[in-house]
């Protein structure tokens, strides 16, 4: 039986949402928030009614649990939305710009791959993935490690063509570009790898996907299960649309490959 | 044909590519010579800038431990007195001056990367010549655990520095110290310093070997074979360090007798280097060796942490391999798609802020910031005002152009200077100047400047009888300049 949707609804369908536009607040600690998440759960026509609600905003619904609470993506042209344009304005403009965004987009990419280092970990609501900034940088130099290994096996010359640098592969500018660097202030560089994934490590606790633990190994975090929803429900699968249509593909085991040191490495 | 056989002949030739990149880790060192001259703090042609390089690299190098390498700090004082001995005249803060310069140029401080680029050439299978590019570093900046920054010596800089190291570590050791202990048997110590040393940088460079090895298991138990590969590596790194325990202990007995009883003082000195070097090997290896122990330790450790986990209960995607390395493989131009889809729908949301009014009223009446940071000041620049420039006044300008205008009939350099010295003797050096100038007139700049005559001066072979210029009485007409429509070549007449 349904029953006709009235302003209370229609307020409380849109207060959910708004909820889920404070990251850090969640439904065990805020009664009101923790009822709509039930009442979300419970109510096909308050679930629809607040993913409408979502939907003329700009938003996506990704989730919604006790645990997580509401979790939002924005779509595409959204006002909601963060662009990599904006995101790694702050880099300076000397190295190609394209290079900057690419080698942030991989740092959140291993951030998130170390989070949830088996598929299985990605499933599992109960999972609770640690990543520190030195062992995210240290993943992404590893696999390098292995991807020259592989070049330098397969006896091709790999070393990059100089007059076509977007040609460069990725995992080369990752490699190239040094871990820290020395500055005057005694501040962490930047422009360096472990400088980038700090700086990406601090914007997720501040969206609400990482809880610092503390400052051990650069700073150590934990993953909060708003973090796992958004990877599980959205990123991921987006971008490995991106790559099916680029032609690489990679089909998987249940057992996971971070595995930064194949047996032929040693 | 045949030119495409011999271009890829020496090309194709991998020995070629090896020994340009060989040549291009040296590349740097060079740079610092040739751009002393140019730094605007000293005159810093005293310093042999390619010397302090590679004692600087040595000083990395002999710093380099299993955790660490050097302090940026310690390097620079290390190289202090190298530096005061090339050029005692001078302060120490020039020497310490340069001791930081070579230090950031080795790292390359102010690119990106920290890094070199030389461009190669190299044919591929199709035959045709391509330039590729060589990345290199020489020193290496790594973050200690607590967050220090300290710097390493890369395989470039050490192959740099001692040269062909690129050899089997093994037997390059073995071969060292059956050299050193012939040399020393000999009584030949300067030679035996020598191979003590390259020992110790062997030894130094298998021990940065067996660090990458160790971290690689600490990263992730699963992706090592603890079964059978790691407790062989692990017997053979322990019997090797017994081994050069015992030779080198061997060598430390041999030398401290040798310095012991030489009477010769150079001798004696050489000797005690050795014992010096010998006996830093020898912490080394004790220091390799507390490694390998506890590497069943961080074994067991890390199997406990990283639980064992059941099938995936759901269909999800493998972060790592179906993602991430797929994407290190992509070129540049490709990974920007898949990685911005990533971090796009991973980065959650933003939402906008919406101006209070509590919190603009606030924001207006924040006290303006402090600026004492600015410099000061701007003081007042005292000008003095610029010396006439103008030589000629006007009036002896016009009077010129006009002596200096025929169109009609050229007139002789002797006859204009003569009239000139009537009305005005000044002007008469005016004359002669703008006589010669147009001896080799510009007319490509006369028509760019859109003028439509210009003085021409010929040279018939008359000499100039005057009592105040010499050289050849020139002939000087106006010549009219003739933009032609199609070629637009001028025209003189």
């Amino acid at each position: 039986m349904t029953r006709p949707v009235t302003t209370g609804d229609a307020e409380a369908a849109a207060r959910l949402i708004s909820f889920g536009m404070r990251p850090k607040q969640l439904p065990g600690r805020d009664v009101v928030y923790a009822d709509l998440v039930r009442r979300y759960t419970e109510d096909t026509a308050f679930k629809q009614l607040a993913n409408s609600v979502a939907a003329g905003l700009g938003l996506m619904v990704l989730g919604v649990s006790t645990q997580a609470g509401a979790v939002l993506a924005a779509t595409d042209e959204s006002v909601f939305e963060i662009k990599m344009d904006s995101y790694a304005r702050q880099s300076k403009i000397r190295e190609r710009r394209e290079t900057e965004k690419v080698l942030h987009g991989l740092v959140h990419l291993a951030t998130a791959a170390l989070g949830y280092p088996r598929p299985d970990d990605l499933a599992n609501d109960t999972y609770i993935g640690r990543v520190s900034v030195e062992q995210v940088d240290s993943v992404v130099r590893e696999a390098c490690r292995i991807l020259d290994e592989r070049v330098a096996k397969s006896g091709e010359n790999g070393d990059p063509l100089s007059d076509a640098p977007e040609l460069e592969q990725a995992w080369r500018a990752y490699a190239r570009r040094p871990a820290t660097a020395a500055t005057k202030d005694g501040r962490l560089a930047s422009d360096t790898t472990r400088g980038m994934v700090s700086r990406a490590l601090r914007f997720l606790a501040d969206q609400g996907f990482l809880v610092p633990v503390n400052p051990e190994r650069g700073g150590t975090y934990r993953t909060t299960p708003r973090y796992q929803v958004q990877v599980r429900e959205l990123a991921a699968d987006s971008a490995f649309e991106e790559l099916l249509t680029l032609g690489v593909v990679a089909v998987g085991d249940g057992a996971g490959s971070l595995r930064p040191s194949i047996s032929d490495t040693l | 044909m045949r030119e495409a056989e011999l271009i890829s002949g020496g090309l194709v030739d991998e020995g070629l590519a090896r020994r340009l990149k060989a040549l291009a880790c040296t590349a740097p060192l060079h740079d610092l010579d040739a751009r002393k001259a140019k730094l605007d703090w000293a005159d810093a042609t005293v310093y042999q800038m390619a010397e302090i390089a590679l004692h600087t690299i040595d000083q990395v190098t002999i710093a380099m431990d299993f955790d660490t390498g050097a302090n940026h700090d310690d390097v620079i004082r290390r190289l202090q007195p190298f530096i005061a001995a090339q050029a005692p005249g001078r302060a120490a803060a020039e020497h310490l001056r340069v001791a930081r310069w070579v230090l950031d140029n080795l790292i390359n401080v102010g690119t990106a990367d920290r890094g070199f680029r030389r461009v190669y050439g190299s044919v591929d299978a199709s035959g045709s010549y391509q330039r590729r590019a060589f990345d290199f570093k020489l020193l290496i900046e790594l973050a200690a655990p607590d967050g220090e920054v300290y710097l390493r010596a890369s395989d470039e800089a050490i192959n740099v520095l001692v040269g062909a190291l690129d050899t089997d570590v093994e037997s390059a050791q073995i071969a060292a110290e059956v050299k050193l202990e012939n040399l020393i048997s000999r009584g030949r110590l300067a030679d035996a310093k020598l191979a003590a040393e390259q020992a110790r940088y062997r030894t130094v460079q298998y021990g940065e070997t067996l660090r990458a090895k160790l971290e690689a298991t600490r990263r992730d138990v699963r992706a090592v074979d603890w079964a059978e590969e790691i407790p062989e590596l692990l017997d053979s790194a322990l019997s090797h360090i017994e081994a050069r325990f015992r030779a080198e202990n061997a060598i430390l007995r041999n030398i401290t007798k040798a310095r012991d009883e030489a009477e010769d003082p150079g001798h004696k000195r050489r000797a005690a280097e050795l014992v010096d070097i010998v006996g830093d090997c020898i912490s080394r290896h004790t220091q390799l060796q507390s490694r390998l122990q506890a590497a069943g330790a961080i074994f067991r450790a890390e199997q406990d942490r990283q639980q064992f986990s059941g099938p995936p209960q759901r269909a999800t995607l493998d972060l790592f391999g179906q993602l991430l390395v797929p994407s290190l493989e992509l070129p540049l131009a490709d990974a920007a798609a898949p990685t911005e889809r990533f971090f796009h729908a991973a980065a959650g949301i933003d939402v906008p802020g919406v101006p209070a009014l509590p919190s603009l009223v606030s924001l207006l009446l924040r006290p303006a910031p402090e600026r004492d940071k600015l410099v000061g000041e701007v003081p007042e620049p005292e000008l003095v005002p610029s010396e006439t420039a103008g030589y000629y006044s006007d009036e002896q300008w016009r009077r010129a152009d006009e002596l200096l205008d025929l169109p009609e009939v050229p007139r002789r350099l002797s006859g204009l200077l003569a009239e000139a010295r009537e009305t005005d003797p000044g002007l008469v050096r005016l004359v002669a100047l703008r006589a010669l100038h147009s001896y080799s007139p510009e007319v490509g700049a006369a028509v760019r400047q859109g003028d439509d005559r210009m003085l021409v001066a010929v040279d018939d072979g008359t000499t100039l009888d005057d009592h105040e210029f010499g050289g050849a009485d020139l002939l000087l007409a106006t010549a009219r300049i003739e933009r032609g429509e199609g070629a637009g070549e001028p025209d003189e007449r």
